[in-house]
């Protein structure tokens, strides 16, 4: 369990003044102009030993990243983009940053677009977050008055200028290329690589893209020191990360955790345990709707990290823990994530655009149960034509749930149709 | 260079090639609909995935840069099944109506769908199903049938420059389109025709014609421009269904302009079948015995200087030589082929040529446009101007009128004062290593023209456009045959009269090959006029003897476009009725007044022709020149100050045949609000 010590978000339920005075009060922006005299390689090796990985969901080391940026530009400009297009299901961490804690956001972005060479950030927030927009613009601003952005940013000598950028509300803008597309004023359209963001990102410039809780983690683990962060968590997984709880549990909460936490402490210390007790738990999907549901057997045992979530062929995504007790009915949800897939597929390139359809009507005869038990492996089959066949994730994260349901619950998608037609049985005539 | 291996051939290609470049080096054929040779890379249809080694996912060969030693497969179980699966979402949610689809038999995904289709549909749903909007009069769309690969999206946005399709809505429910229904505006709409894999977007004149296979594909050049597309003509019987582009890199890419591609129904109205003699002030069918007999008569004891001879737009340079031979053999210089009066200078070739060629403007890194609209005059022409633009190294400027080019330039103002002046556009050209000058007919054709060819060529020498390496002056043609007729020499000799001097009873006996874009009531009431053409145009309706003749795609023929580049077409269909090859009808009564010209066969005349100028033997070749030779075209006068005025107002009608096609008028009242004029 993590201290209360340790947490990187001492406001995340905003019971403290979220404006600068509040945030200096909690340590923000404690001694930036030294943190960015170090200089920055030494700010990118110090992400580097800390272990942060990314906390949109892929979970790709942060330090690394940060490192592909040109160190020399070759007269492009350098961009930090912060994604702050938190539309996954169940997902609700950026949004409680943004609201309670934006100047770690703030910070953070000047800390990062100084490491990789931009003199310019953007904050793409979901459109959807129009009061988060509101706050963080204020904060943004508070921060310009107190010198902490703009020219010679925090007395560093380095100029940083940050933006917000309002989305229209599109899933698929959350999507690192996709929203750079959006962020030039184009369709949201998930772009080929290579090239990769870090040689051709916004304007076909070098960029790096990370997600709200990455950046906003950055300036805590600077001032406290990599060796904090990287005890935090297990080896290859450290630190601590927001957990958003959802579902059939008693009290559904934004929890901030180590990294690790066994899933079955994660929900019954901080949520309140399952509606009905841990028994009464049918089902739980560990990271947001695009992957794989858990069943019980898997969920008892389970720590919640990027590396043990693999193991079990799931993931820990953005940390969305979707808990789903015995009154479920796990086929609709499924059913129900593969609506918003299709809803939300882009329609860029064949698979997923004509796949996610597909699959949604399929699962609709699964829920009714008046599919044929054959087109249970066709729909398996579909996933699998999907998954890996796309440009960007999406094909995937439309095919892992309806993995995850067949692998876990297969046998009660079975009974359903097996019911369905029992029902509807014509009697056969008595010749 | 970049080694790798393809199903174990190794080949060797350049760096930053993509995947499926090497592997088309190695000979593998992939499947592709979105990608395209000449279009930016989308990467969207996912058919032309396939395993590269040490990758964990198949891989889009497509947008897939090639690495040193890189391990490629294509034919493994992994690719099978993945282009398998792409192929059988591509057409879950198509039509299959391919026995009612003009695509049928030239579809790509019908070709893909014998290789990685299954036999049986899996999909039990209901299909989508999509509405046909009206892209106005040439292109039918069946968006039911669209795959979204956008290559139409990307060809209207990248190559035609006007950026009026996208994809609206998203995943299933994405379409095509123009968001509100609108005809498409660019003048080489046709190429997305050409460019949809499938059949949501086919041409609406052919709709419903013929099948591929059953048509006969002959070779030909195109003339509705001087660019000298190279162009396929597909025929069914007598009757020429439609004309496609062929791929030439040096000259039309792959793309056609519109006309070029739908004017062909023109072919068939309003032809010129049988010979036709004035009698009493009325015109008569007559035999072509008839008809010779009345010219003889006409021309028995007349002085050579009496007669003349002017060349039309779309001759081939064959026709024009046997009337050359002829007037010649009756004593008569009075020959010309610059119909329209442009103060063209024949005395050396580069004054009239468009000496950087083509694909040299690929090179050029300034460009100054005067008196010429190219995208109307010639559209392929000018999306070539538009891919060197889009490059960023070539500012353009433009003086005359003020058009929409479809790329950005500096209008430095409509008339000689500015030429002179320039502006800012002054430092550019001088900064440019490579600039070039585009003179349009518009700046040649009135009273000033040789003073402005004149000061356009000394432009091109004090900015240094003439070089050993280069050579930046252009004159931009709109006549298909007029560098050929220059190149022969069908102008007049010392002292003989050009058409002006023809005009107003100049001469008694007036012979028209083709020609009908000059003003024909100018012809004194007296002279006798003999047209010899293939549509019953201008110039047919002035004849006191009509002779029909061939249209191009009914005689072989060659034809040097704007560059100097010499080509050939060939015979698609046999003329109709009773009109032939125009060199025959010379032949034939060049031998009936008593001067029978020196050649019995097509290849005999040929001979002549490369005789005369080894030019026309180069076939398909250009002679890039160099600039060495400063001294320009001589010119007494100074300019004047009127405006220049372009010489294309109206794309879709600009010669006989485009004037009586029923598409080109549809293409008129779509785009320009205005009924077709009437010929007469």
């Amino acid at each position: 369990m993590l201290n209360d010590k340790d947490r990187i978000y001492q406001n995340l339920y905003g019971l403290q003044d979220w404006a600068l005075a509040g945030a200096k009060a909690r340590g923000d922006w404690d001694g930036i102009t030294e943190i960015l005299a170090r200089g920055r390689d030494a700010i990118i090796e110090e992400v580097k030993t800390s272990g942060m990985r990314g906390r949109g969901g892929a979970g790709f080391p942060t330090g690394m990243k940060w490192s592909f940026m040109p160190k020399q530009s070759d007269g492009r400009p350098s961009y930090l983009v912060v994604n702050a297009d938190e539309s996954e299901p169940g997902t609700c961490k950026d949004r409680d940053i943004i609201r309670n804690e934006p100047h770690k956001l703030i910070e953070g972005c000047l800390i990062a677009g100084f490491a990789m060479g931009a003199n310019t950030g953007y904050i793409y927030i979901r459109g959807e977050y129009y009061n988060e927009a509101v706050r963080l613009n204020a904060a943004i601003a508070q921060a310009y008055e107190a010198g902490l952005l703009g020219k010679n940013a925090a007395g560093s000598g380095f100029d940083f200028d940050l933006h917000v950028h309002r989305g229209a509300g599109a899933y698929i803008c959350g999507e690192e290329s996709a929203l750079l597309e959006s962020l030039e004023g184009k369709k949201g359209m998930p772009r080929m690589k290579p090239p990769f963001p870090a040689a051709m990102g916004v304007y076909g410039c070098p960029t790096t893209v990370n997600n709200v809780e990455t950046i906003a983690g950055i300036p805590t683990i600077l001032r406290r020191g990599a060796p904090w962060f990287a005890a935090l968590g297990r080896p290859k997984n450290s630190g601590t990360k927001i957990f958003c709880i959802s579902g059939h549990v008693n009290n559904p909460c934004n929890v901030e955790e180590e990294l690790g936490v066994p899933l079955k402490d994660l929900i019954e210390k901080h949520a309140g345990g399952v509606r009905g007790g841990w028994d009464n738990l049918q089902a739980v999907i560990p990271g947001g709707a695009s992957m794989p549901i858990l069943g019980k057997e898997t969920c008892d045992t389970i720590l919640m990290d990027f590396d043990s979530l693999k193991d079990v062929r799931s993931g820990l995504g953005s940390g969305a823990v979707i808990v789903m007790d015995k009154s479920a009915d796990v086929i609709k949800a499924i059913w129900r994530l593969s609506k918003f897939f299709k809803h939300e597929s882009c329609g860029q390139c064949t698979p997923c655009r004509e796949g996610t359809g597909w699959m949604m009507r399929m699962m609709q005869r699964m829920v009714d149960g008046t599919a044929e038990l054959s087109e249970i492996d066709l729909l398996e089959t579909v996933t699998r034509q999907i998954e890996g066949h796309t440009i960007c994730a999406f094909g995937d994260a439309a095919a892992w749930p309806i993995q995850g349901l067949l692998r876990a619950f297969r046998p009660l998608v079975e009974q359903r149709i097996l019911d369905y037609q029992k029902r509807n049985a014509t009697p056969m005539a008595a010749e | 260079m970049a080694k790798v291996t393809v199903d174990g051939i190794e080949v060797e290609v350049a760096n930053g090639s993509s995947v499926l470049q090497a592997c088309e080096a190695a000979g593998k054929e992939i499947p592709r609909f979105c990608y395209h040779e000449r279009l930016s890379i989308a990467g969207n249809c996912r058919m032309c995935l396939v395993e590269v080694e040490k990758m964990p996912k198949p891989v889009a060969s497509c947008g897939q840069p090639v690495g040193d030693g890189m391990v490629i497969k294509t034919d493994t179980e992994m690719v099978r099944k993945a282009r398998r699966g792409v192929m059988e979402f591509l057409l879950i949610n198509h039509p299959l109506d391919c026995p009612i689809c003009d695509q049928g038999g030239e579809c790509d995904l019908q070709d893909e769908a014998v290789g990685y289709g299954r036999g049986y549909s899996r999909y039990d749903e209901n299909k989508r199903s999509v509405g046909a909007p009206d892209w106005g009069p040439l292109v039918k769309t069946t968006m039911t049938r669209c795959i979204h690969c956008t290559r139409c999206i990307r060809f209207s946005t990248e190559v035609a420059g006007v950026p009026e399709l996208g994809a609206t809505a998203r995943g299933e429910s994405m379409q095509v389109g123009t968001y509100v229904e609108k005809a498409l505006s660019s003048e080489l709409s046709g190429n997305l025709v050409d460019l949809c894999p499938v059949g949501a977007l086919t041409s609406k004149p052919y709709a419903y014609t013929a099948r591929s296979w059953e048509l006969r594909k002959t070779d030909s050049v195109d003339v509705f421009d001087a660019v000298g597309a190279n162009i396929r003509v597909d025929a069914r019987g007598a009757e020429v269904l439609r004309i496609l582009p062929r791929v030439n890199d040096a000259v039309n890419e792959e793309w056609l302009g519109d006309k070029s591609r739908f004017a062909v129904d023109g072919l068939k109205r309003r032809r010129l079948d049988r010979p036709w003699i004035r009698e009493n002030g009325k015109l008569r069918p007559a035999s072509w015995e008839e008809a010779f007999a009345v010219i003889a008569d006409r021309l028995k004891n007349l002085p050579g200087e009496r007669i003349g001879a002017i060349a039309g737009d779309q001759c081939d340079a064959e026709s024009m030589l046997a009337l050359k031979d002829m007037m010649n053999a009756l004593g008569s210089m009075n020959i010309d082929c610059r119909q329209d009066g442009a103060a063209l200078d024949a005395s050396r070739r580069e004054f009239y040529l468009f000496n950087t060629t083509i694909a040299g403007i690929e090179e050029a890194d300034a460009l100054l446009i005067i008196g010429s609209n190219p995208r109307r005059e010639a559209p392929v022409l000018n999306a070539r101007i538009r891919k060197r633009w889009m490059t960023g190294q070539m500012p353009v400027a433009l003086v005359g009128e003020h058009v929409d080019l479809t790329y950005g330039f500096e209008y430095l103002g409509a008339g000689p004062e500015s030429l002179k002046a320039l502006g800012g556009f002054a430092e550019t050209l001088q900064a440019a290593k490579k600039p070039m000058i585009i003179l349009g007919q518009g700046a040649l054709k009135r009273e000033d023209g040789a003073a402005v060819l004149a000061a356009a060529w000394s432009l091109a020498v004090q900015f240094n456009m003439l070089n050993a390496d280069w050579h930046g002056f252009n004159v931009l043609h709109t006549a298909a045959a007029r560098v050929g007729a220059l190149d022969l020499g069908f102008v007049p000799g010392p002292g003989s009269k050009n058409v002006a001097g023809m005009m107003a009873g100049g001469v008694d006996v007036l012979w028209l090959l083709a020609a009908d874009e000059f003003e024909t009531s100018k012809i004194g009431a007296e002279t006798f006029v003999i047209y010899q053409g293939h549509h019953g145009d201008a110039g047919a309706t002035r004849a006191d003897v009509i002779l029909p003749g061939a249209a191009y795609t009914e005689k072989p023929g060659t034809y040097v476009n704007t560059e100097g580049r010499a080509q050939m077409g060939f015979m698609a269909v046999s003329p109709p009725g009773d009109a032939r090859e125009d060199w025959r009808i010379l032949r034939a009564i060049s031998a009936y007044i008593g001067y029978a010209l020196p050649y019995d066969h097509f290849a005999e005349l040929q001979a002549r022709l490369v005789k005369l100028n080894p030019i026309f033997g180069e076939l398909g070749e250009v002679r890039r020149m160099a600039g060495t030779n400063l001294a320009g075209p001589n010119s007494a006068a100074p300019m004047g100050s009127a405006p220049f005025v372009n010489v294309v107002h109206n794309y879709y009608q600009t010669d006989p045949i485009s004037r009586v096609s029923p598409t080109m008028a549809a293409c008129v009242a779509a785009h320009y609000g205005f009924q077709a004029e009437a010929a007469e």
